[in-house]
């Protein structure tokens, strides 16, 4: 039935076997101190692939500490520059030795140690130079369908989203688990009312337990932080019930069983359709679990995802550092008006000039085009949002990932 | 152009996917049913009639049951379907589980 191109897709083999779809060298600050050097050092290389990221904080905080790890080595990145001010609490010498056993080139440049702003600059500069020249002999090998993972969110959603680019991204993640693929969805926040329905897509009942647990646990953390969930604007774009709006979300899904559950920073061991439990554990201490759709995305890459899948009615135009961002518009009328940064115009389905199955089919086939050398228009426009902020989670239980 | 759109098999309403105009009619099971006020993208249109009582489904998965008959073709909202988990869920209440 579906006709995938599958042909020259190529991938970069890095030591622990993961193929990234991207060779890009990353600059992370470890403290928000030292964020205008490492921003300075990565502006020198704008359109060469060099891509900032970083945390801010200067307490320690193990999710952000466990995301940072994961981050830096992301099978896109080919080598990571670690920019510190020199007496922050971040652990820069674990997440330089993580990044040396992966066996990706590293350097840490301290600013304290190097005496400055300047001389921090011209060293940063001088690895990456280097780094670049060095990462091109990184193997590049076949990939399919099969080893990529790919990650979904919504915002800036509208009436239309519910009916054209969630069903055909949840007919996209149908489409990629079938071929053997991973997909991770999030944003527990969205699925209250739809417990059940979900956790009865678990392949165990100690999963379907977990999924519905994780789902309560949103709804008291948000009831907590006094966010609602149900705006007029809902009711006045023709939904009716919470059910209705949650489902409208939940339906970029797809109807694939779920195979586990993983927090961010976790990175499936085998493949299949996973629930990312997004909503930190414990009494609310940070604030909002995403306070935006950036953070999100990081999450997700964080877990793996080659690419994000982004599906806005509105019109949002992030990007990401690290990993493409796919965007799938939902409205017809948005998509005309921001074309230039929208990727699938989802919103044809309302015209009758294409099914749900088929932008299912041309999501999946750009996804596999960004392994054969195209852009997103994220990345065109350089694009290269990247959060992160504090939280707090337990580790997930043996139940999560059977 | 056909304005509705279902979007799963099992759904009992339909989506409006362009704007209806008073006087714009659709043929729903054979039935020709005439619209009299403008509805916008996005909003549900009855594919059959609907008891009282009975779940409204959408995306193959119930929203809510309706509170009245609602004849085939009818506009489905707030006025005829209401949640079957709290009315708009107000979210300082402790989580409760479905049966």
């Amino acid at each position: 039935m579906s006709s995938l191109v599958q042909n020259n897709l190529k991938g970069y083999l890095r030591q622990d076997g993961r193929k990234g779809i991207r060779n890009l060298v990353v600059v992370a600050y470890l403290v928000e101190c030292a964020h205008h050097v490492a921003r300075e050092i990565s502006t020198q290389f704008r359109n060469q692939q060099v891509h900032l990221i970083g945390f801010g904080g200067c307490y320690p905080n193990s999710y952000a500490d466990k995301m940072m790890n994961a981050l830096c080595t992301h099978q896109n990145v080919g080598a990571v520059l670690l920019v510190s001010l020199g007496c922050e609490s971040f652990n820069r010498l674990r997440l330089q030795q993580t990044i040396e056993e992966s066996g990706r080139p590293v350097k840490l440049v301290g600013i304290q140690s190097v005496g400055g702003t300047r001389k921090a600059i011209d060293e940063g500069i001088d690895f990456i130079s280097s780094a670049l020249e060095e990462i091109k002999s990184v193997p590049v090998v076949n990939i399919s369908l099969s080893e990529l993972s790919v990650g979904v969110v919504c915002g800036g959603s509208d009436a239309t989203s519910g009916i054209t680019s969630n069903p055909a991204v949840g007919n996209a993640f149908d489409l990629i688990i079938e071929n053997g693929g991973t997909a991770i969805f999030e944003n527990t926040g969205e699925m209250i009312g739809l417990e059940k329905i979900m956790s009865n897509r678990a392949t165990t009942p100690l999963l379907a337990d977990e999924l519905k647990k994780a789902v309560e646990k949103a709804a008291k953390y948000y009831s907590i932080m006094g966010h609602g969930s149900f705006a007029p604007g809902n009711a006045e774009g023709g939904l009716t019930t919470l059910e209705e709006k949650s489902m409208g979300a939940y339906c970029k899904t797809g109807n694939s069983p779920v195979s586990g559950m993983i927090k961010p920073g976790d990175i499936p061991q085998k493949t299949g359709l996973y629930l990312m439990d997004i909503v930190p554990d414990g009494n609310p201490r940070f604030g909002f679990p995403n306070p935006n759709d950036s953070s999100e995305i990081a999450e997700l890459i964080a877990s793996g995802a080659h690419c994000v899948l982004f599906t806005t009615g509105r019109g949002s135009v992030v990007g990401s550092a690290i990993a493409p961002v796919i965007k799938v518009c939902a409205n017809p009328e948005t998509f005309k008006r921001m074309e230039e940064d929208m990727d699938i115009n989802a919103g044809k389905i309302l015209y009758n000039q294409a099914t749900i199955k088929e932008v299912g089919q041309e999501i999946v086939q750009k996804i596999l085009s960004l392994a054969s050398g195209q852009q997103t228009c994220s990345e065109m426009l350089g694009h290269q949002e990247f959060v992160l902020g504090y939280k707090t989670f337990e580790p997930i239980g043996p139940s999560c990932l059977p | 152009m056909n304005k509705l759109i279902k979007i799963n098999p099992l759904d009992n309403v339909f989506a409006i996917c362009n704007g209806i105009l008073p006087g714009d009619e659709q043929e729903i099971d054979g039935v020709l049913v005439v619209f009299d006020k403008p509805l916008g993208l996005g909003h549900k249109i009855a594919a059959r009639p609907i008891l009282k009582g009975e779940q409204v489904i959408k995306f193959g998965v119930p929203i809510g049951s309706a509170i009245e008959d609602i004849p085939r073709g009818a506009h489905v909202h707030l006025h005829n379907l209401k949640s079957d988990y709290i009315s708009t869920y107000t979210l300082d209440h402790e989580f409760i589980s479905p049966k």
